[in-house]
């Protein structure tokens, strides 16, 4: 926000020189906001109301009604189905997020404050792996790791996930990392600290955003990752995602179930989306470079 | 020699990054196409190189033009869908409404839930039965008395796949709308002023003041949407499975790996999968870094 502007200009507030500036008013841009909340919840009501619905209320005529009788037995059905599935995924998806944060780190240290020659050409290699659709890496990555004897375990998951996170971890930290002034790393330097030494007590100390937003942005897209599980996990290892989808295609599934089983699946990043959003939106904003 | 001691650390604590991408990224890119350059077809033989013969022999096959005519289809409907809705969502909200936290929050939280659990809940809204066995939105449509707007969705022959971009619309606008609302958000208010004190009329000002500062907000999201939908797989096999009525090329990339055991075949699918992206995802990288440097 400028100081010069004194209040954001709203409808009723305007100023005298231009009298007849045409404006949206206020309450039809609100209604039309909230007709698309309407729309965009839609998916929701059906997902809470099919899920606690009995198998005799499944007739296609009651299809968007409440259920008359309220029901957790497809939540219960559900949870049994998928509870290994959701054990999987947090192995997969904790120490995935945590060891991309530590990577993330460091990569993003260097390459906006202890540069190399070249560092920025290295930094432009790595962004491309940001966009690379992972189908084009991934009979060669399943034949490598058929090789080296992790294929269709959750290390092999890990590997993969903290790999091809690399370039979006890198990016965060290292536009975060901009914004610290050169001459704290000058005057580190000054005083013989060595690069390790700058890391470790000038630059983590105040790295705590930073990895808040790369933790939950991995976390967030391991727990909902479906490519990566389907080609390198087997039946033991299979995260929440492959699961949810082995339930939800099969025929023989109720929806109350299937509907259930969709919520439980999503719970774990829609807690961390309520409750830090925030760190959430700025992974989300780094994910378009600097646009 | 005291400059290389002083940035040599710095390259040693990044190198095990840059090994795993070369190797991860580059390396496997470069084994993916060599392998579509081989006639490996099962999983026994060595494979011959055959130089672009599967490249050129894939074109024969009809699911792969389907897939490809699936994917150009669903491209153009969803980046087109997410970015208008997306642009009118930041529109009707940049100059601050009652309650904006609010709205972002709903708007945004389809992106933190995944293609595969939506998928569930989308299949059943876009189910293709009507009237007596409608259930979801054909249901709906019949209840409100709009029985002409039922179809049959994503089984649809020829616009199947337009239906198909609905529900990835719904999960990407509230991201776009974001994009849009920090690039509306950064056009100084001075100029603004500026211009309807020089008599602008407010949609002067919009075209001539703020839609150039928009460029490059839509540009990255052109850039995001595009690179999200030429690789798209979740969502489809969730709504659909592997039905051809919905095959896109990753899916049909799937396909040929574990119901044909092709290793080749999937090698050139993916091959064109990682092209297609490469052809617009490089340019905009290129510009990124120049415009990074400049400022």
């Amino acid at each position: 926000m400028t100081t010069a502007v004194a209040a954001p200009p709203r409808a009723g507030n305007q100023a005298p020189k231009a009298p007849r500036r045409a404006r949206w008013p206020v309450y039809l841009r609100f209604t039309l906001l909230l007709g698309f909340i309407v729309v965009f919840l839609i998916p929701v009501y059906v997902l809470l109301v099919t899920s606690f619905k009995p198998l005799s209320e499944a007739d296609p005529s009651q299809a968007w009604s409440l259920p008359s009788v309220w029901t957790t037995e497809a939540w219960q059905v559900a949870w049994e189905r998928l509870k290994p599935g959701i054990a999987n995924s947090f192995l997969l998806a904790v120490p995935g997020a945590l060891i991309s944060a530590a990577l993330g780190a460091m990569n993003g240290f260097v390459l906006s404050k202890w540069r190399f020659p070249g560092s920025d050409l290295v930094f432009t290699l790595f962004l491309f792996g940001m966009f690379i659709p992972y189908q084009g890496v991934m009979i060669p990555l399943v034949q490598l790791m058929v090789t080296l004897g992790v294929y269709g375990g959750i290390p092999g998951l890990v590997l993969a996930h903290v790999v091809y996170g690399i370039p979006i971890c890198t990016l965060i930290f290292r536009n975060y990392y901009v914004t610290i002034p050169d001459e704290l790393m000058e005057a580190s330097r000054v005083d013989g600290a060595g690069m390790l030494r700058t890391f470790w007590s000038i630059v983590l100390p105040v790295s705590g955003p930073a990895f808040a937003v790369v933790i939950i942005w991995q976390f967030t897209s391991m727990w909902n990752d479906f490519l990566f599980a389907v080609f390198l996990t087997g039946p033991t290892s299979w995260p929440t995602t492959v699961m949810l989808n082995n339930i939800a295609g099969a025929q023989t599934v109720p929806y109350s179930q299937q509907m259930a089983a969709a919520i439980i699946a999503s719970v774990p990043t829609m807690v961390v989306y309520v409750l830090l959003g925030r760190f959430f939106m700025r992974g989300l904003m780094a994910g378009a470079l600097k646009g | 020699m005291s400059r290389v001691r002083r940035w040599l650390p710095g390259l040693l604590l990044v190198t095990p990054s840059i090994i795993a991408i070369a190797v991860f990224v580059y390396g496997m890119l470069g084994w993916n196409f060599r392998l579509a350059m081989t006639d490996q077809h099962d999983e026994i033989s060595t494979g011959e190189f055959v130089g672009l013969e599967n490249f050129v022999s894939l074109w024969d096959q009809e699911r792969w033009g389907i897939s490809v005519r699936h994917a150009i289809v669903f491209t153009a409907v969803f980046v087109g869908g997410a970015l208008i809705l997306g642009w009118l969502l930041a529109f009707l909200m940049e100059k601050g409404i009652r309650g904006e936290g609010g709205f972002r929050t709903i708007y945004l939280f389809p992106m933190a839930i995944s293609f595969v659990a939506t998928g569930v809940v989308w299949r059943w809204l876009m189910n293709s039965g009507q009237d007596d066995q409608a259930v979801g939105l054909n249901r709906l449509f019949d209840g409100l008395g709009l029985d002409f707007l039922q179809n049959s969705w994503f089984r649809d022959q020829d616009w199947g796949m337009a239906a198909m971009a609905i529900p990835a619309i719904w999960q990407m606008s509230g991201y776009v709308m974001a994009l849009f609302l920090a690039g509306f958000r950064g056009v100084p208010e001075e100029l603004r002023e500026a211009a309807r004190v020089d008599g602008c009329r407010e949609w002067q000002v919009y075209r001539y003041v703020v839609l150039p500062f928009l460029r490059p907000v839509t540009l990255s999201a052109l850039i995001i949407l595009g690179h999200i939908s030429l690789k798209v797989f979740d969502l489809i096999v969730s709504v659909s499975g592997k039905q051809i009525i919905t095959d896109v090329p990753a899916v049909f990339m799937w396909v040929a790996v574990f119901d044909s055991h092709d290793p080749a075949k999937g090698a050139t699918i993916a091959a064109y999968i990682v092209l297609s992206v490469t052809v617009f995802v490089v340019p905009y990288l290129i510009w990124n870094a120049r415009r990074e440097r400049r400022s």
